[in-house]
């Protein structure tokens, strides 16, 4: 497994920035010229599809983002004036004054690290075990695990409200995060990733006499940083982003997160005030973005990892 | 932990378990106690979790379905099935199904098509590829609810992005809030709107994994680009298909934040309700926590149901 392919190479034509890991084997000539067999009218079809899809997911994001430095009167006339004229911060400084807006990204922050440090670390000693040591009953214990995935959340959650609630943790950190610390899908991941690790290399250093602890952290891990990197990528945009738990478990600014804060700014009065609602989500958008905008194959990695090859 | 209902076994967290063993991996030596030992450290705090937060409450879930508890008092008295004959005897019943499967059959099978559409056109050798799939999937990193309050805006029949679409064009916005129909097309469109990257991302990473050699054999043959498609192509990407198909379907019907900030399930009480909606609505809104249960229970079998119907699919169509 050549993970490293991926990540850091800039030609357009030989490395797609999903899964190229698993490409048979051909020339880039025999993948790419049917575009260009096919004549012009195709070439002219294709890049009117890619302009037709640019303009569906990019003209509500700008339309938001204009809206967002809008004054209020330009933002409710008909028909509607695109530009804002003038351009004003107002939306955003009503937004901080009428929530708390920065104790929800503290939230966030705190929830999405806290949630994201146990899930990684949890998933790479499970996949550890599951995958270079050995001991009895290690299949049953894979499947106990990998079947968690196929149990919905919105199945397990009046349950664990009520223990949760009985704990006296609603309200608290740890009753949004403990709930959420059990990781399946990264365990599968890094499990596969330490399977396709070459044997040999295994062997060899513990023939040398590297304890397990040692053969994680100076042979195992430095061979799967890019699967690694995939892994917490994901994990943080699921945790930035995971509402229905936070949702039930806050009602107010000491522990909710940006999202389930939006939507207490979306109840303040019956009348939506567009303005400062659409600069909350544009802040709430922006750091993924962000993220993404830097990270995006190495995220896409993670995503395309356990899909393609069953 | 009792026996669980999908799986056979729930090992006991102590994994020292039991000797006899019929794994897969070849039985070399079966390891030494530091070894056991070290491997249960080691698991076991995930598996503490994922019993204590993800099986035991699904076991719960179904003792629960059985009571009429309310979520807030400590007592839950046993109401045998009277929960399920009222879910099934109920006229909303209907009404949320429905538009459970309505939502689900298009964003399934929307996003798909559209998905493996973009994935092919994506895939060809056109000027600034790269940055067109990025477009495509940056919805999917955003939050679902932050999309599904600014799409309440892009929608808002009074002052919203589409209606001045339409209204260019002559055509009269409909009242996306205000009727049923079209509110459920709102959170729909919304989803797939959402979440069209991922299907699009998977199919991509599968058609470059795919043999270019074999559609190349076709076309020398004479086969139409249609026929290759049929024959060729798609037969490759059937894994991928089924994956998608399932992972896809598992977290249409899951849909919880875009419908909470959209419409909480509304107009008309339950015009965009599914049953995920539901059994929060009636769990924790009406306080019916029983009765929630049983709606999550139906569910859950409800799906167990399909993917096991889709495995066999699959599996048959292996064969054939």
């Amino acid at each position: 497994m050549s993970t490293s392919t991926i990540v850091g190479t800039r030609d357009d034509e030989q490395v797609p920035p999903a899964g190229g890991q698993r490409r048979r084997r051909r020339t880039s000539h025999q993948v790419e010229a049917s575009a260009h067999h096919r004549g012009p009218m195709w070439t002219v079809a294709g890049y009117a599809g890619m302009v037709l899809v640019v303009l569906v997911i990019a003209v509500p994001l700008f339309w938001i983002l204009l809206t967002s430095f809008k004054e209020r009167g330009d933002i409710y006339v008909r028909p509607a004036q695109w530009w804002p004229d003038p351009p004003t911060g107002q939306n955003y400084s009503e937004l901080t004054t009428r929530i708390p807006f920065f104790d929800y990204v503290r939230n966030s922050v705190i929830i999405t690290s806290a949630t994201s440090v146990a899930k990684i670390v949890l998933g790479v000693i499970s996949a550890y075990a599951l995958s270079l040591l050995r001991f009895p009953g290690r299949s049953i214990v894979f499947l106990v695990v990998i079947a968690a995935l196929m149990v919905p959340n919105q199945i397990t959650v009046i349950s664990n409200y009520a223990l949760v609630a009985q704990l006296g943790w609603r309200n608290t950190f740890q009753g949004i995060i403990i709930p959420l610390a059990g990781v399946a899908f990264g365990t599968f991941l890094m499990r596969n990733q330490f399977l396709s690790l070459p044997g040999e290399i295994i062997e060899a250093a513990r023939l040398d006499g590297a304890g397990p602890m040692k053969l994680l952290w100076r042979v195992v891990m430095p061979m799967s940083w890019p699967t690694l990197v995939a892994f917490a990528l994901i994990t943080v945009v699921n945790e930035w982003n995971e509402y229905l738990w936070p949702f039930l478990m806050s009602d107010d600014e000491t522990t909710a997160p940006l999202p389930v804060g939006l939507t207490f700014l979306q109840n303040n009065d019956g009348v939506t005030n567009w303005g400062p609602v659409m600069a909350g989500t544009v802040l709430a958008m922006l750091p993924i973005l962000v993220l993404f905008l830097f990270l995006q194959r190495q995220m896409i990695k993670g995503l395309t990892a356990g899909a393609v090859k069953s | 932990m009792q026996s669980s209902v999908t799986q056979p076994q729930s090992a006991t967290p102590g994994s020292g378990g039991p000797p006899p063993e019929v794994g897969p991996p070849p039985r070399r030596s079966s390891g030494r106690a530091w070894e056991w030992s070290l491997a249960a450290l080691l698991l076991l705090p995930n598996l503490v979790l994922l019993i204590v937060f993800t099986y035991r409450p699904l076991l719960d879930n179904i003792r629960l379905s059985f009571t009429d508890w309310n979520i807030s008092s400590p007592i839950a008295n046993p109401v045998g099935l009277s929960n399920y004959i009222e879910w099934f005897g109920r006229d909303d019943t209907k009404i949320i199904v429905r538009n459970t499967l309505v939502f689900t059959v298009a964003t399934v099978g929307i996003s798909m098509a559209v998905g493996l559409g973009l994935a092919l056109l994506l895939d060809q050798k056109l000027k600034g590829r790269n940055i067109v799939r990025s477009v495509v999937f940056a919805p999917f990193v955003i939050s679902g609810a932050a999309i599904g309050i600014a799409f309440q805006f892009v929608f808002d029949p009074q002052f919203g992005l589409v209606r001045d679409l339409l209204a260019r064009i002559g055509v009269a916005s409909p009242d996306f809030y205000q009727q049923p129909g079209w509110a459920l097309f709102m959170v729909t469109v919304t989803y797939i709107w959402k979440n069209l990257g991922y299907t699009f991302v998977i199919y991509l990473a599968a058609l470059q994994g795919r043999r270019a050699d074999l559609d190349e054999a076709a076309e020398i043959d004479g086969a139409t680009a249609w026929t290759r498609f049929r024959r060729v192509l798609m037969p490759q990407l059937r894994p991928t298909t089924f994956f998608l198909s399932i992972t896809v379907l598992l977290s249409s019907v899951q849909v919880f934040d875009i419908i909470n900030v959209m419409t909480r399930g509304g107009p008309q009480g339950n015009g965009t309700t599914t049953l995920v909606y539901q059994v929060y609505q009636e769990t924790f809104v009406n306080q019916r926590a029983g009765y929630g249960a049983t709606v999550a229970t139906v569910m859950f079998v409800i799906l167990l149901a399909v993917t096991v119907v889709q495995v066999r699919f699959m599996d048959r169509g292996k064969q054939a």
